[in-house]
């Protein structure tokens, strides 16, 4: 049987965290999985995973201990999606990725329960759970304040090593800043290219020599995000035998290379689970017949395709991931016209200012679902037996703002797939 | 304190203010120009862009058809580098009012303003997205205008001939003495340095600000302030003008700019002129209705929305009631006992030059000045200070050269790196609190479908780079410029454009917690210690 014959036990829509994650944690539990979804916001990712920081975000207040900011928000936002979930499967849900990310070169970092501070390229410092091991070290050099030496290129824009200096200003006193050529590259540089330059022993080495002199007072040296492609800790490891310091990356500003990493490694660590992927492809329409197998019209437009499977797992994002569509009047899912909670009126989906701290109404928008992570109807009724959400898409969580968003879409996604799987 | 002394003090950098200070130059007077913000910061900027060719004013205003007619025409002639002449066409749909229609052609031909029937058929065919509705077509001369180009050109001319301007420049007091101003109290926003100007007259151009400076002067103006919002598709939907055949009302206007069409306008009273922003019910009541015209409208991708602010004179002052027939207001206030000040006000974009003309005409009747007016037969050069404002001219301008190491950091609008230090290295002390808003207004960065998301943040790491910003400075111009945008982005959330907001959203607060940090550099993580840890690490 070929691809578009098979009964798939499971049809994940979404290509994004909790795509990535959904179709994982099935893949892992022996499912026939198919998956669908165009670029996510996995490519867009900085690579950090975020459990949960802010709350309550009107007042900013930031949470060293993500799990005690996890009660906090279930408790205040009772429809809050961490709110259904019991904190150990949130917890097994993160370990099961990262576990797979590892297994895949791609390992991660963290303290047990507490959040860890990282720098971001706008040289501000944030919060987050879970970091690249690549990136690792930075946490431990901002938190020291050690002696640091930030290099970036001529010729990569978006990315300023002086920024990041300026920005943290007087705090860290012992950051210096300097900008080398590329290793054998003139002009425009482009961070995937880099990358695959990068793994190159040759290229390394030059890249140690031109920066060693320079790093002679420090203890650390930050790059820009580059550092190789699939097995990025590779390259770092040779850069620190190189210089003799301990070498960390700090994200650049998409188009990066840390978003499509974590999508390759999904792509080399899927295929030999038996995911079939359908890749950016979408979801155009979907039906379901009387013994609840769904049909899903699966292509780009000019061309489409079916796929027939007993279960669906919709995690297609918010607007940037096309879960949601927005248009004059109202917001509403494409695909299975799901009802979405949201303001009654357009005029009140944002706030007059852009960094408001309260955040945007139209933010917490989105489905509802019951504890199994089933949609529900506008009777507020389970919609179908065999359809789940997870990741964005759903309601009353504001990700951007609460520094939330892998860890609701690898949670929820966990959580559907353990449903999922108790009905079979 | 540091004084300046001058010959003519001009009060905003509008395109009134601008053509003034050109006009005193050319009869041979200096002028310094003040600006509290940047140059056409306020309606100058936020207009449709339309050079009238008076057909709109031939029922309701005559004279000011005839103006427009007049002002058009000298323009297309003197400053060709700032119009687009495009032509224009007047439509009326099923519906519109007939006899308004039917005595538009005799309407224009008392103000002699040309205009000829056209086939509705043969209109859709000039513009196929004119909707099949259609039951009457006038072709007019209007014409698009760049205004900043043209303010920009205008400023320029009267630096090269001795005036000088500052951005960023706000009056803060006058000191009347004996029936005249003295002098007049400055404060520079950029250094936060006091200045005083000396000047034998003073010419109030501000716009909608004009009252608040007149009262500041000890004199009043009644002004009425009339917020108009308009909205830019991401394409240009017409190579023309369109203008609805109607009575004039809002929402009628569709004016092409470069790459872009304009669309508007709504008028809504608002009690003070910063208080002037689009709103989604304008942005959904300005497609409701324009729709009927063009239907695309209904489906068309916006880019953004902005308003702007007509001062509106109130009549009831006698004293210049013929002024507020003709649509602008010069005022003499020797009438409130300060001989040497002018304020000059309301008007329209395409009569700007007429509006300077006789401002400067009173201007030297005070000062005893007999040189005549030369703006209207003297062509406008082109500078280089409006050149980056053009549509297309930096991706030309780039692909041209082809350097390998200029970098396009806003990409949706092709400004590469060079144009950027372009800026810097020319903008001087005009920069302003904020360098990457002066680049802005200086170009088009921030003005594509990104909306200032991405390129804000490659300009202002450049900036960093280029040392024009240091500690936290260049972020919080980030914020202030991201905040900017975000007026003109947020009545237009849906569709693509809410995609492009949530990836906004994504990155600022998502990815780089900008919400959380402040201007002073206090931030989100202000609070760890960095003691040991108490929990251990794990991979």
């Amino acid at each position: 049987m070929n691809r578009y014959e098979t009964l798939y036990d499971v049809m994940v829509l979404g290509a994004g965290f909790a795509g990535m994650a959904a179709t994982l944690f099935a893949a892992e539990r022996g499912l026939r999985v198919a998956q669908t979804g165009a670029t996510g916001g996995i490519d867009f990712s900085t690579g950090f995973l975020d459990l949960m920081a802010v709350h309550p975000v009107s007042e900013g207040r930031v949470w060293d201990d993500p799990w005690a900011a996890v009660e906090a928000v279930t408790q205040a936002v009772p429809h809050h999606p961490y709110a259904r979930i019991p904190r150990e499967r949130i917890r097994a849900a993160i370990d099961d990725f990262t576990a797979f990310l590892a297994g895949q070169k791609l390992p991660y970092m963290g303290y047990d329960d507490r959040n860890a501070c990282i720098l971001t390229p706008a040289g501000t410092v944030k919060r987050t759970y879970r970091v690249p091991q690549t990136a690792w070290k930075g946490t431990l050099a901002l938190r020291d304040k050690a002696p640091t030496l930030l290099v970036d290129f001529h010729g990569l824009k978006g990315y300023s090593a002086r920024q990041i200096q300026e920005v943290q200003g007087p705090r860290w006193p012992h950051l210096k800043t300097l900008r080398v050529e590329f290793p054998g590259s003139m002009g425009e540089l482009y961070p995937e290219h880099m990358a695959w330059t990068l793994s190159s022993p040759e290229r390394c080495a030059e890249l140690a020599a031109s920066v060693k002199e320079h790093a002679r007072d420090v203890e650390y040296i930050g790059f820009p995000a580059v550092l190789g492609l699939n097995d990025p800790l590779r390259t770092v490891t040779m850069l620190e035998e190189m210089t003799g310091k301990h070498v960390f990356e700090i994200p650049t500003l998409p188009p990066s290379i840390t978003g499509p990493r974590l999508r390759a490694t999904f792509d080399r660590g899927l295929a030999p689970r038996g995911v079939c992927t359908f890749s950016q492809k979408l979801v155009l329409g979907a039906e379901r017949d009387s013994e609840g197998i769904f049909t899903f019209h699966v292509g780009t437009g000019q061309e489409t395709r079916t796929v027939r499977a007993r279960n669906a797992i919709l995690a297609s994002g918010r607007f940037f991931g096309k879960g949601l569509r927005a248009d004059r009047a109202s917001i509403h899912e494409p695909v299975f016209a799901i009802p979405v909670t949201q303001p009654q009126q357009r005029a009140q989906w944002h706030r007059t200012d852009f960094f408001d701290p309260r955040g945007h109404a139209v933010s917490m928008a989105g489905i509802e679902t019951d504890a199994a992570q089933r949609p529900l109807g506008a009777d507020g009724t389970v919609l179908h037996e065999n359809l789940y959400a997870a990741g964005a898409i759903l309601a009353h969580h504001d990700w951007t703002r609460m520094k939330c968003g892998a860890g609701i879409a690898i949670a929820t996604a966990y959580n559907a797939v353990e449903a999922l799987t108790g009905r079979l | 304190m540091k004084t300046i002394g001058t010959d003519v003090l001009i009060i905003g950098g509008g395109a009134t203010g601008c053509g003034l200070a050109r006009d005193l130059a050319l009869r041979g007077l200096t002028c310094l120009l003040v600006e509290k913000r940047d140059i056409n910061s306020g309606a100058s900027g936020a207009n449709h862009g339309l050079l009238h060719s008076g057909a709109r004013y031939v029922a309701s205003d005559a004279e000011a058809a005839v103006e427009c007619r007049e002002e058009g025409d000298l323009l297309k002639q003197l400053a060709p580098q700032c119009i687009d002449d495009t032509g224009g066409l007047f439509v009326a749909v099923q519906g519109d009012d007939e006899r308004y229609i039917a005595d538009f052609e005799s309407m224009c031909a008392r103000s002699a303003i040309p205009c000829t029937p056209l086939e509705t058929q043969q209109a859709r065919h000039m513009e196929p997205v004119l909707t099949e509705r259609l039951i009457a077509a006038y072709a007019v001369n209007d014409a698009a205008v760049d205004p900043f180009m043209l303010s920009l050109d205008n400023i320029a001319h009267a630096v090269t001939m001795g005036s000088t301007y500052r951005c960023h420049t706000r009056v803060t007091g006058f000191r009347v003495e004996s029936g005249l101003i003295r002098a007049v109290e400055l404060t520079d926003d950029t250094t936060g340095e006091p200045l005083l100007a000396e000047a034998r007259c003073i010419v109030n151009a501000s716009g909608a600000w004009a009252g608040n400076i007149a009262r500041m002067a000890g004199a009043s103006i009644p002004l009425l302030y009339s917020s108009g919002s308009l909205l830019i598709t991401q394409n240009r939907l017409t190579s023309r003008v369109v203008n609805r055949l109607r009575k004039p009302s809002d929402s009628d206007i569709l004016v092409p700019g470069g790459t872009v069409s304009v669309l508007g306008t709504t008028s809504v009273t608002i009690h003070d002129p910063d208080l002037a922003r689009p709103t989604v019910p304008e942005a959904d009541s300005i497609i409701g209705d324009a729709r009927a015209m063009v239907p695309v409208l209904e489906t068309t991708r916006y880019i953004r929305a902005y308003a702007g602010v007509r001062p509106l004179v109130l009549a009831g002052d006698a004293s210049d009631a013929r002024n507020v027939s003709r649509g602008f207001s010069l005022i003499d206030h020797e009438r409130d006992n300060i001989a040497n000040f002018v304020t000059i006000t309301g008007g329209k974009l395409t009569t700007y030059r007429l509006m300077a003309e006789k401002t400067a005409d009173l201007v030297c009747r005070k000062l005893g000045v007999t040189a005549p007016c030369l703006t209207r037969t003297t062509p406008l050069p082109a500078s280089s200070m409006g050149m980056w404002t053009e549509p297309g001219l930096t991706a030309r301008t780039w692909l041209g050269t082809r350097d390998a190491h200029d970098q396009i950091l806003c990409e949706c609008e092709m400004v590469s790196r060079s144009v950027v230090d372009d800026i810097i290295n020319t903008v001087g002390p005009n920069r302003g609190r904020s360098m990457l808003n002066a680049i802005g207004l200086r170009s088009r960065v921030g003005k594509g479908p990104c909306q200032g998301g991405f390129c804000g943040l490659r300009v202002t790491s450049h900036l960093y780079d280029r040392q024009c910003v240091s500690g936290t400075q260049g972020m919080a111009e980030l914020k202030s410029f991201v905040e900017r945008r975000w007026r003109g982005f947020s009545p237009i959330l849906w569709g693509l454009p809410a995609m492009q907001a949530d990836l906004q959203e994504a990155l600022y607060c998502g990815m780089m917690d900008m919400e959380l940090h402040h201007p002073d550099g206090s931030g989100a993580c202000e609070a760890e210690s960095p003691s040991a840890d108490s929990t251990g690490e794990r991979a």
